[in-house]
């Protein structure tokens, strides 16, 4: 029998979670709430693009040839008569899908790596962390370059190759959490409750972890999908027939001076996605209050 | 101070070997050799000329014998121009690059460093603001982007500057550099502005306005050094980056320098001369980085003192 005094006590005792402080400050946080709401726009535009595309991906019509945005095409259409709004939704799947699955390997990659360094301490961590300090020194951008040269375009190879690259920072932070983390009491009792370690890992130290992973993450997909764009414009990533926001840059770049809104609409597409994931990072980051995340 | 050198230099050299004996073997094992897209090629002369490239030699009598070339300097012949050796390519092509690189780092430390500077001494307001969303632009902005906006919007709208080439019309370098240079700047904006403003917060700082320093001086003379050591320690990693731009810069513009070589060498499947052009850009970077975490060490009292201890 709690009087309504005392339930608003109670109430106030149990104050916010750690997550829903970090909501409120992020929501209050104009830019980061713009980019949030540009990012899940622009995922789900390429995720139902097969069904929304006003066009479809192959259809083309060499008559018609390159013209300026029009009723029947909002954003015009490029030298083969092909509709660029459906071109740039295409495009939009494959860069966003390159951004967030090497994102992901780098983030399974890194996360291994560095709770195992961190939560193993000793000689195992200084040879592992010694790796990562050798792995790093290596320019990767010419590694990657070599990679595509030497085993042919290949998408998979791509994700491969960048998530190789990307992972190293993910590493470091990881271990530095888990080291600060394990000299806590919970993860005592966990030990002494018997748990294994790979129980402790996934079950106390890399729930405890989340905010800097989170911040880092968001900071990583835009890295990458330059890295991706770099490549393709290179003619070294993504090849036709399928296209990416690279390609299509490129492309947009060499008959720009006829037909400069072939190169304006996909830049605008990637700028204002790079734009969002930069802001809502940066904003995550202030949220969560992680400090050195990357900056 | 001689302790943290000699232990990065020791760093160094298992990341040069690694560097190279990846790229080696990399370039080895990849499929198709360097002369099979010729055709019908008479046994003999096949034979001929792998004996004369060395291929006929064990995969590992290959790589010491590359290693024991690259000790003298010698980064082989060019499997694609016959006559001519990697050395002389690189030679023609790096000085270019380095120029172009050393113009964007230009670039990039002077419009960067001021813009960053400027935002940091008064924080939270327009002076801060401008100059850092400017500064996010040029992140999100990528050369391979930025290069034909400049060159549509300066070369062929306003018919201002030159839209390609180097070195034959006066300012031709003046696009290309900015291109290369402008996601630097952006980085080291926010560097210096981050690193000014911890600066300007510590102790040292109160005590020198307490003696009755005029604020500028107080800048240029106590924060600035403690200030910038982030941009310090960040040339080393914009190094790289500005060599591998320099393949997208150089490819937009026009420009004869090693980034095109590399990218056509890529295309060309000249495997000697990728080999080579990657050892010796990697060779480059990890020199860079050696040398920026060093003056970084060096303009960090903190880091002295502790590396002085031991």
């Amino acid at each position: 029998m709690t009087t309504p005094v005392i339930a608003n006590i109670i109430e106030a005792e149990q104050g916010t979670s750690l997550w829903q402080d970090a909501w409120l400050r992020l929501s209050r946080n104009r830019l980061a709430l713009f980019g949030l709401a540009v990012l899940v726009l622009f995922i789900l535009i390429a995720t139902l693009t097969p069904w929304i595309a006003p066009y479809s991906y192959t259809q083309h019509n060499l008559d018609l040839g390159a013209t300026p945005p029009s009723a029947a095409h909002w954003l015009g259409t490029d030298i083969f008569g092909r509709d660029m709004l459906t071109q740039i939704m295409y495009g939009g799947r494959i860069s966003l899908a390159v951004g967030f699955i090497a994102t992901a390997v780098a983030l399974l990659i890194g996360i291994t790596w560095g709770a195992i360094a961190g939560y193993a301490g000793g000689r195992v961590d200084a040879v592992m962390m010694r790796m990562v300090d050798i792995i790093y020194a290596l320019p990767f951008m010419i590694f990657i370059v070599l990679l595509m040269v030497v085993f042919g375009r290949n998408m998979l190879l791509l994700f491969l190759a960048i998530g190789a690259v990307e992972w190293l920072t993910m590493a470091r932070i990881m271990r530095s959490q888990v080291q600060s983390l394990r000299q806590q009491e919970f993860v005592e009792a966990a030990i002494s409750l018997g748990l294994s370690p790979a129980t402790i890992v996934r079950r106390h130290l890399i729930p405890n972890a989340l905010g800097p992973i989170i911040v880092y993450t968001t900071l990583t997909i835009p890295s990458v999908m330059l890295l991706e764009a770099f490549l393709s414009f290179l003619g070294l990533g993504v090849q036709p027939p399928q296209t990416s926001w690279g390609l299509l840059i490129s492309f947009g770049a060499e008959s720009m001076e006829e037909y400069p809104w072939l190169l304006l609409y996909p830049g605008i597409a990637m700028t204002l996605t790079l734009f969002s994931l930069n802001f809502l990072g940066d904003g995550l980051r202030d949220a969560l209050d992680v400090r050195g995340a990357k900056d | 101070m001689w302790r943290f050198v000699g232990y990065r230099l020791l760093q160094a050299i298992p990341v040069l070997l690694v560097v190279i004996t990846v790229t080696f073997f990399l370039v080895r094992a990849a499929p198709g050799g360097p002369f099979s897209s010729e055709k019908a090629v008479i046994p003999e002369v096949k034979a001929a000329l792998e004996a004369q490239y060395g291929l006929n030699l064990t995969l590992f009598q290959q790589y010491t014998s590359y290693l024991s070339d690259l000790t003298k300097g010698d980064l082989g012949p060019s499997f694609k121009y016959p006559g001519r050796s990697v050395n002389e390519l690189i030679a023609a092509g790096f000085p270019v690059t380095a120029e172009l690189g050393f113009y964007a780092l230009l670039v990039a430390l002077s419009i960067g460093g001021v813009a960053g500077i400027i935002a940091s001494l008064r924080p939270n307001t327009a002076q801060d603001y401008i100059p850092m969303s400017a500064a996010m632009i040029g992140i999100c902005m990528p050369s391979f982007l930025l290069g034909p906006i400049l060159i549509l919007v300066f070369g062929i709208y306003l018919e201002w500057l030159p839209v390609s080439g180097w070195g034959d019309i006066p300012g031709d370098k003046i696009l290309p550099a900015v291109t290369l240079g402008s996601t630097y700047a952006a980085y080291v904006a926010r560097l210096s502005r981050a690193g000014m403003l911890e600066v300007m917060s510590q102790d040292y700082i109160r005590t020198a306005r307490a003696k009755g320093l005029p604020e500028w001086q107080v800048v240029t003379r106590h924060a600035l050094r403690g200030g910038l050591i982030p941009v310090v320690a960040f040339l080393g990693p914009a190094f790289a980056g500005l060599l591998s731009g320099s393949f997208v810069v150089e490819t937009i513009f026009q420009i004869p320098g090693l980034g095109r070589f590399y990218v056509q060498a890529a295309f060309n499947r000249d495997y000697t001369m990728i080999l080579g052009a990657t050892v010796f850009l990697a060779t480059l970077i990890v020199v860079f980085n050696l040398l920026s975490d060093i003056l970084a060490a060096w303009m960090n009292p903190r880091l002295r003192a502790q590396f002085a201890e031991q």
